[in-house]
């Protein structure tokens, strides 16, 4: 019966009693200092050095594991069931690209300094009105964490008052990812349709090519993956993040105990949207490009499908989940690409049969028998 | 001349318009007196009537009973008085003052009404202590909460009602793993240590052993005087042991009201509910 005991004080778990979530830390902490010494300093020929494709496709990693992390702070803690959290991941990474086509200035094809090469081509004379400012870094970055998250403020106010949960919610968050997609391949949007935003030269000055930028933007999405962690363990390990777990379990009860439900889970979905605009922002410069598809409910669908391999509710699990579905991907897609669907609807199928508490409830269960 | 009409009433010094009358805290209730008042409270749903011109007073510190058959309006009478179901017409009032009418569920919980399910709900994977942490009185707005810390007095206060449903060794269990009355005791504690006035509850021995009922008959008396209890049951043994006043519903309203010989004695009664 040990297992029904929570060991430690039991109205604050202290930071030390996340033993995995520490270690995870401290694992991206060493492979950041190792990725950026093994690119930056071993020389090519070594086998220890470490490719700049490799640091690109990890940085990737990182950023969709800070977006598994925003899924599973609404989804595990708070019971709210995205499918469409690809949309603000999206948007933030639209910002960012919009920063980026701006920073390209004359160097486009057309040569225009005024206009991004899609505008010209469409024969536009000059800048929509809400592309302006976008060649300043902070406010890019303040846009990043602003437009997803108003979204999420209008759509959660709306949503969560009319007490809308559930699966209703679910196919709810759904249209909206896809009714942005459609919008957004609209050339008339002035985000470039169908090809989105690509071709960016640089970053506050530096270029995107070089090694040690790559780097850079590795190290920034690592660092932040761990500030998001941090956040969301305050958040969750607080009087606050027990509510949503008692929103979660009892909505009701919650509520006849006097809590706001609305407002608390207005909160966390705005926090989460937020977050994964800022994993989105980090996507971007990486891979080079934003397009549409980023909208597609089949990338959100995938995003949860994450966090419940990983294991719902402990955070840590969301990052392995994200970072080992990520890296089966690279890899099913390389070797036995027309495989990759049917092996994830496998491992998901597989994962809900015999690891409902995801690959982080073997972890617990081995703890628990010792 | 409206207009001028108009601007002199606008005009005219001893009128007080509401929005600048200051919003003061409103005292529940005086000494003595009913506590919550329902009156002539009507509620159909589809053309049904679950509550037909209802009314019923609950006095400062009873311990009230209400029995009735299935579909009597009980669990219906309660989701009105939490704010739950709005009737569509009547009014009900906590205290002289607070029209319940007007304040959503989570208002009407922090004015003092606790509410206890009948399916026993409490917060499964949170431990003993912390669902009773939870339901502490305090400021339940989204950042103080995310900020909030426990000190001593509030550590006491919980540990106080911890003895009161003697669940003080199970504080660190999680509650999802007690026992159907355990969770039933937990979930009164819930109530009681939000301080509420007046302690709605929904078929509390239910699915209890005889010895759990006991200790709940014990319960639920002990907790009478300092709170108004109001108590939906079934099980006529439950309600002869504790009764002191029992109301019979029957389709949405009043039948009798009165001690349980004068109630067992109601011809009316013994026709509709205990099947003479």
């Amino acid at each position: 019966m040990a297992s029904h005991y929570v060991q430690s004080n039991p109205l604050f778990v202290k930071f030390a009693d996340d033993k995995w979530g520490n270690i995870l830390l401290i694992a991206i902490l060493l492979t950041t200092v190792i990725v950026a010494v093994g690119n930056l300093l071993v020389p090519p020929e070594s086998p220890f050095h470490v490719s700049t494709y490799m640091v690109t496709l990890l940085g990737k990693y990182l950023a969709f594991a800070l977006l598994a992390l925003s899924v599973d702070l609404i989804w595990g803690y708070a019971g709210i069931l995205s499918l469409g959290h690809g949309a603000f991941f999206a948007l933030g990474g639209y910002a960012m690209g919009m920063y980026l086509m701006r920073q390209i200035g004359d160097r486009g094809v057309y040569g225009n300094p005024d206009l991004p090469d899609f505008m010209v081509f469409l024969d536009w004379h000059e800048l929509p009105w809400y592309w302006s400012g976008f060649e300043s870094f902070g406010y890019a970055m303040l846009m990043v964490v602003l437009v997803p998250g108003l979204l999420a403020f209008i759509f959660g106010w709306l949503a969560f008052r009319s007490r809308v949960t559930g699966v209703y919610l679910s196919i709810i968050t759904q249209a909206l990812t896809y009714a942005l997609l459609l919008a957004f391949f609209r050339n008339e949007m002035g985000f470039g349709g169908n090809n989105g935003l690509t071709d960016f030269k640089d970053i506050l000055g530096y270029s995107l090519q070089s090694d040690a930028t790559r780097i850079a933007l590795f190290a920034a999405s690592a660092a932040a993956l761990v500030l998001g962690y941090l956040l969301c363990r305050w958040i969750t390990r607080s009087k606050l993040g027990r509510v949503l777990i008692a929103i979660r379990d009892a909505e009701d009860r919650t509520r006849f105990v006097g809590y706001k439900v609305e407002s608390y889970k207005l909160f966390v979905f705005v926090l989460s949207a937020a977050l994964a605009g800022v994993a989105g922002a980090l996507y971007v410069p990486q891979v080079g490009i934003i397009n549409p598809g980023e909208f597609s409910p089949l990338n959100s669908i995938e995003l949860v499908i994450w966090v419940a391999v990983g294991g719902r509710a402990t955070l840590f699990g969301a990052i392995v989940g994200a970072l080992l579905i990520n890296y089966c991907k690279t890899w099913f897609t390389g070797a036995l690409p027309e495989l990759w669907l049917f092996f994830l609807g496998a491992i998901f199928v597989l994962s809900t049969m015999f690891l409902p508490r995801g690959i982080v409830g073997l972890l617990h269960r081995k703890g628990e028998s010792s | 001349m409206p207009v001028l009409d108009n601007m002199r009433a606008f005009l005219r010094r001893e009128q007080i318009w509401d929005y600048l009358i200051p919003d003061r805290e409103v005292m529940v209730q005086g000494p003595g007196g009913p506590i919550l008042y329902v009156e002539d409270v009507t509620l159909s749903f589809d053309g049904f009537k679950a509550l037909n011109a209802l009314s019923l007073y609950i006095n400062k510190g009873e311990l009230r009973c209400i029995i009735g058959a299935n579909g009597a309006g009980k669990s219906t009478m309660m989701d009105v008085i939490t704010g739950k179901l709005r009737p569509d017409t009547g009014s009900v009032y906590f205290g002289k003052n607070i029209n319940l009418l007007k304040l959503s569920e989570p208002e009407i919980a922090t004015c003092g009404v606790g509410r206890k399910f009948q399916k026993p709900t409490v917060f499964e994977n949170h431990t003993v202590l912390q669902n009773l942490e939870l339901a502490m009185r305090a400021n339940k707005k989204v950042l103080p909460t995310l900020f909030a810390r426990l000190d001593s007095g509030r550590a006491d206060r919980l540990q106080d009602v911890l003895a009161t449903i003697g669940l003080e060794a199970e504080q660190k269990r999680l509650a999802g793993s007690l026992s159907h009355g355990q969770k039933q005791w937990l979930e009164i504690g819930v109530l009681l240590i939000q301080d509420p006035q007046l302690l709605l509850v929904d078929e509390p021995v239910a699915g209890m052993t005889p010895q759990e009922t006991e200790r709940t008959a014990q319960l639920l008396t002990s907790l009478a005087g300092e709170h108004s209890v109001v108590v939906v049951e079934h099980d006529m043994e439950f309600v002869r042991s504790i009764a002191r006043t029992v109301t019979v519903l029957h389709q949405g309203s009043v039948l009798a009201e009165g001690s349980m010989q004068q109630i067992q004695d109601n011809p009316q009664v013994r026709e509709v509910y205990l099947g003479e």
